[in-house]
């Protein structure tokens, strides 16, 4: 069973249906016992660092998150969960993150001329920068769906970038941790191998 | 690289697709379910629904439709008509709304751009616009195009935007179901004015229509109604043209 971290951020139902859809058992929860019984965990996310960050803690699940993190359960960042798993995000402030992905989340503005609209909003092409597991079921130039404002300056974890002005941090890992900055639930048959993939992780 | 959107959009009415000319003469097309289902096998980047139910009864079919819809297409959704409230927000994105839609709403209270854009985030809201030339200006419209507000129609979008607005609707009354092209002339003010996506609305009636709409700046989507339904213009067609015109589009 997949653990869909149900914080109080954003709306979980296209990512229970996909998962559903691929015929994945999950369970949209906060309760301590579900994470420790599943054997994979999503954290979803959209909307602010700041209020998202104090969402998730006030859950009183981070300390639960780390250990099964820790102890080498699959775990999935999803958007603006992806960035809450780096160590810190400088939208609106500066914000401490669970540290589980080297690097910081930044204004995508600054580093992007102003031809670029902010936020980056729709589809975008994957340049894999290595080999990752979640890529297993979709190629290299496969178009993904975003909706972000800030990001990670590409790093020894990332796996994927895309194009926008800048490489913008698509894919991250660390061992048993990823992450994707775009919305695989929103990403048509691309997205839906990419959860497919992650369901199969071991 | 980012590409451009094709977006279909689908008028909903007590459960059934229908589509107007100049926002008149309404006539039932078919399954919203199954349409869906179509669009998204053949390209659509993201689908657009409007309700255009006056009933209660008729809220609580597009309900069932729009979750039924979202329980099977993995792409963003966006969802319109008949959004006055914050709780017509929650109504909405529970059945599986990605984005939400504001428009006559809006008009009628624009504090609910930013309330929505507070507790959603600027992405979930999308400010639909009505526009049509009265005069030499831009008036914005409300009622589903009916009533003229008088109220000039781009101040009214740049003062959207800085509300929280996080994406734009451009519809141009005066070029909708007209099948002559985009009003290239209203989106480029638009354009110039606001740094937040825009999605054109209202006139394509052929490929050379996103062509022609995509070369000016600033424009990041385009969406249609009836070219699509009737199948005059295949999304699959259209994103081969414009990928050979040197457009990037997802195929």
């Amino acid at each position: 069973m997949i653990a869909i971290i149900d914080y109080g951020v954003g709306n979980l139902f296209s990512l229970a249906s996909s998962l559903k859809y691929i015929g994945a058992d999950s369970k949209v929860t906060n309760k301590k016992k579900d994470i420790i019984k599943a054997d994979k965990i999503i954290l979803p996310g959209v909307g602010a660092f700041e209020d998202a960050s104090k969402k998730l803690y006030a859950t009183g699940l981070v300390d639960t998150l780390l250990d099964q993190a820790a102890a080498g359960k699959p775990l999935m960042g999803i958007c603006l969960g992806m960035q809450l798993l780096f160590e810190r995000s400088f939208e609106y402030g500066e914000f401490k993150g669970l540290g589980l992905i080297k690097g910081d989340i930044v204004p995508l503005a600054d580093d992007i001329g102003p031809e670029y609209k902010i936020p980056q909003i729709g589809w975008n092409s994957l340049k894999f920068t290595k080999d990752d597991p979640l890529f297993k079921n979709i190629n290299d130039g496969d178009y993904v769906y975003f909706v972000h404002g800030f990001y990670a300056r590409p790093g020894e974890q990332t796996a994927a970038t895309v194009e926008y002005g800048t490489d913008v941090t698509a894919v991250v890992r660390n061992g048993n941790v990823c992450g994707t900055q775009f919305h695989p639930e929103k990403s048509g048959k691309v997205g839906l191998g990419i959860l497919k993939a992650f369901s199969e992780e071991k | 690289m980012i590409t451009k959107r094709i977006v279909p959009c689908l008028d909903i009415k007590d459960g059934k697709v229908v589509k107007g000319v100049n926002f008149k003469g309404v006539r039932a097309v078919a399954d919203p379910v199954e349409m869906a289902a179509f669009y998204n096998e053949s390209g659509a980047d993201e689908l657009v629904f409007y309700d255009i139910t006056a009933s209660i009864e008729g809220r609580k079919i597009f309900a069932d439709v729009l979750t039924s819809v979202a329980s099977q297409i993995f792409i963003p959704l966006t969802v319109g008509g008949g959004i006055n409230t914050v709780d017509d927000f929650d109504r909405v994105l529970k059945c599986g709304a990605d984005k939400v839609s504001v428009n006559s709403g809006a008009i009628r209270d624009p504090e609910l751009i930013g309330e929505a854009a507070k507790l959603y985030g600027d992405q979930c809201v999308v400010l639909s616009s009505d526009i049509k030339r009265v005069d030499g200006e831009f008036h914005l419209y409300t009622d589903g195009g009916r009533t003229d507000t008088g109220m000039d129609a781009i101040k009214w979008i740049v003062d959207g935007v800085a509300r929280g607005a996080g994406e734009l609707v451009v519809n141009s009354i005066d070029t909708d179901g007209v099948k002559d092209g985009f009003d290239l002339e209203l989106l480029d003010i638009i354009a110039s004015k606001v740094s937040v996506p825009i999605i054109a609305s209202g006139g394509a009636g052929k490929m050379e229509d996103f062509t022609e709409l995509f070369r000016h700046k600033g424009m990041d989507a385009g969406l249609a109604a009836s070219i699509f339904h009737f199948k005059e213009v295949s999304i699959m067609d259209l994103k081969k043209y414009l990928r050979g015109e040197g457009i990037e589009v997802r195929i």
